[in-house]
């Protein structure tokens, strides 16, 4: 950078106010986008129950045939996947204390979010590509 | 040594047995609470329902006999409600990042009616479910 000559004060004090060392404000607002993506996936979602008449087995397979379902579903799954796994994530560092732990926690979480989502997504697409069985 | 003169034992921090229970902090506490609650419940009931559909009839069969059942009904009500809660405090959150609803009135206020919503989305659809 432009020459170590006009650095002064400490390295604490040169860091100071200028924010989280790690991640920044990342975090935060990956958060708040998939909490409004959230907003809108879920108020389709509820609303598209809602509306079948049944839930039984085969309105739910030829409903989630649909392009025009599966797409939404499949955004629903990322979007809140995502969003569990930055609040969950919050609740670990709140709450564990210890190092490892707190690193064990992070990898079961992170196992456990793509694991579901992986398996969420593929029964979606087996039901969009496979089709309602007959 | 200034301790020893204390009077009487002065509050270490915020701490939950010192707070007084007031709306703002009811519904911090929910949020968080209602989120991980769905994160480690909806969430995998979510992908049970996805992954029974995908499955076939037989499997989906024994997914729908739960679903419901009376359990099905009580977690199914207890999860909208958990949702609609998240879903309003989420969105007073998202005003608060602008920097409005901080005065202190106003801010009561606006957690009450966060549980206003939650309580009056769940009977709503519930409503829709079961007699509509």
């Amino acid at each position: 950078m432009s020459g170590a000559g006009v650095r002064r004060g400490t390295e604490l004090g040169r860091v100071r106010g200028l924010g989280a060392a790690r991640s920044g404000v990342g975090h935060w607002w990956a958060s708040r986008m998939t909490a409004v993506s959230n907003l809108l996936l879920l108020t389709w979602f509820i609303v598209s129950l809602l509306r079948l008449p049944l839930h039984d087995y085969l309105t739910v397979v030829v409903w989630l045939h649909q392009p025009v379902v599966a797409v939404p579903m499949l955004l629903l799954i990322l979007s809140v996947f995502y969003h569990v796994r930055l609040g969950v994530q919050v609740l670990i560092e709140d709450y564990v204390r210890q190092e490892g732990t707190k690193v064990i926690a992070m990898l079961l979480l992170n196992f456990y979010v793509v694991a579901s989502a992986a398996a969420a997504a593929f029964a979606v697409l087996k039901l969009a590509f496979g089709g309602p069985g007959a | 040594m200034a301790t020893v003169h204390s009077p009487r034992p002065r509050p270490l921090s915020p701490h939950l047995s010192i707070w007084r229970w007031r709306p703002n902090m009811a519904v911090s506490i929910l949020h968080r609470a209602t989120g991980n609650a769905m994160a480690f419940g909806a969430v995998l009931l979510f992908t049970w329902w996805l992954l029974a559909a995908a499955s076939g009839p037989a499997t989906y069969a024994s997914w729908y006999r739960v679903a419901h059942g009376w359990l099905g009904l009580i977690v199914g009500i207890g999860f909208t409600w958990a949702m609609f809660q998240h879903m309003g405090s989420g969105l007073r959150h998202l005003v608060m990042d602008t920097g409005a609803n901080y005065e202190i009135h106003a801010n009561q206020r606006s957690a009450l009616l966060t549980m206003a919503f939650s309580v009056i989305m769940t009977g709503l659809v519930w409503a829709l479910v079961l007699f509509a």
